[in-house]
């Protein structure tokens, strides 16, 4: 990327993605949007950034799990209620509930 | 599921409203087969680690006192529950990944320089070339080094906060993101090779003469 006589394109590439994340101060924010209003090659480069977060974002497994099972059901919901049944039982006793 | 439906379940189930159980084990089951199957890319270990999280969690489902945590409280365990099966890859040895080498490739005299990039002003609607980046993201993210992939994951693609991220990989939040920095950097390299490779090229110029 081009060289400029304000903030050179090396400087700002290390502080892109808190730029994307809205995580700059201020100052550095305005320089770095200095930046890229006069170098085209880091505004195509910012661009490719954020797209990738987007596909992160947005990326969805080829791979699903398959149904849950009912004898793996029945162990997460026996699970549940034995906690539910030790919250009642810690309030009736006096102690702390959730 | 946006994030504040999320808490709303949890909630209802710390409140001893049985009625969401179902979608609520549907979609932390589905989230948490997606974070362990791209950490270790097998399909029956990803099924287990997600039944495993979920059992663990409800087994202290009276700890949880403020519902606001239930995500990353889901991905601490569900992070432990990798740790304890995880296989060493191949594709991923632990290392640095340095700023110098994820910079873009340049050409130019110095003067006028050109950088070699897709067009990702408008990536493409074709459902075809959408599913293979995602596969392209999948291979990219399992062949990123551990301290990484586990930073992209909870960040990126789980939605964490960067102070929920530091939390459950008990780093700093600094640390959390110069990891992040550096991971996006690596993914949006393989990205952009794989949308040259289809012809999306174009060369961004500096403007100066």
């Amino acid at each position: 990327m081009a060289q400029k006589a304000d903030a050179n394109c090396a400087e700002i590439f290390e502080m892109l993605s808190r730029y994307l994340d809205l995580d700059l101060p201020p100052q550095a924010c305005r320089m770095l949007e200095e930046h890229l209003a006069g170098c085209s090659p880091c505004v195509a480069f910012v661009a490719s950034l954020r797209g990738t977060v987007e596909l992160c974002r947005h990326f969805k497994a080829s791979e699903m799990p398959g149904p849950l099972r009912d004898d793996a059901r029945r162990q997460l919901l026996d699970a549940y209620t034995k906690a539910l049944a030790a919250k009642t039982a810690r309030a009736r006793s006096g102690g702390s509930g959730f | 599921m946006d994030r504040q439906h999320e808490i709303e379940l949890a909630r209802r189930l710390i409140a001893g409203d049985m009625q969401p159980f179902e979608e609520f084990v549907e979609h932390f089951r589905a989230s948490i087969f997606q974070y362990s199957y791209l950490t270790c890319r097998q399909r029956e270990d990803a099924e287990d680690i997600a039944q495993e999280t979920l059992l663990k969690a409800f087994e202290s489902f009276d700890q949880l006192r403020e519902p606001e945590r239930i995500r990353p409280w889901i991905f601490r365990i569900a992070k432990n529950a990798c740790l304890m099966r995880r296989r060493k890859s191949i594709f991923a040895p632990e290392r640095e990944l340095s700023l110098d080498e994820l910079m873009p490739e340049r050409n130019g005299d110095g003067a006028h320089m050109q950088l070699q990039i897709a067009d990702w002003s408008n990536l493409p609607d074709a459902p075809l070339l959408r599913k293979e980046l995602g596969e392209v993201l999948a291979d990219a993210v399992a062949e990123l080094p551990d301290k990484y992939r586990s930073v992209i994951l909870l960040r990126d693609m789980q939605e964490l906060s960067t102070a929920e991220t530091a939390e459950i990989l008990e780093i700093g939040e600094d640390t959390v993101k110069t990891r992040l920095h550096r991971a996006r950097l690596a993914l949006r390299r393989k990205l952009d090779e794989k949308l040259r490779s289809e012809g999306t090229a174009n060369a961004a110029e500096d403007g100066k003469n």
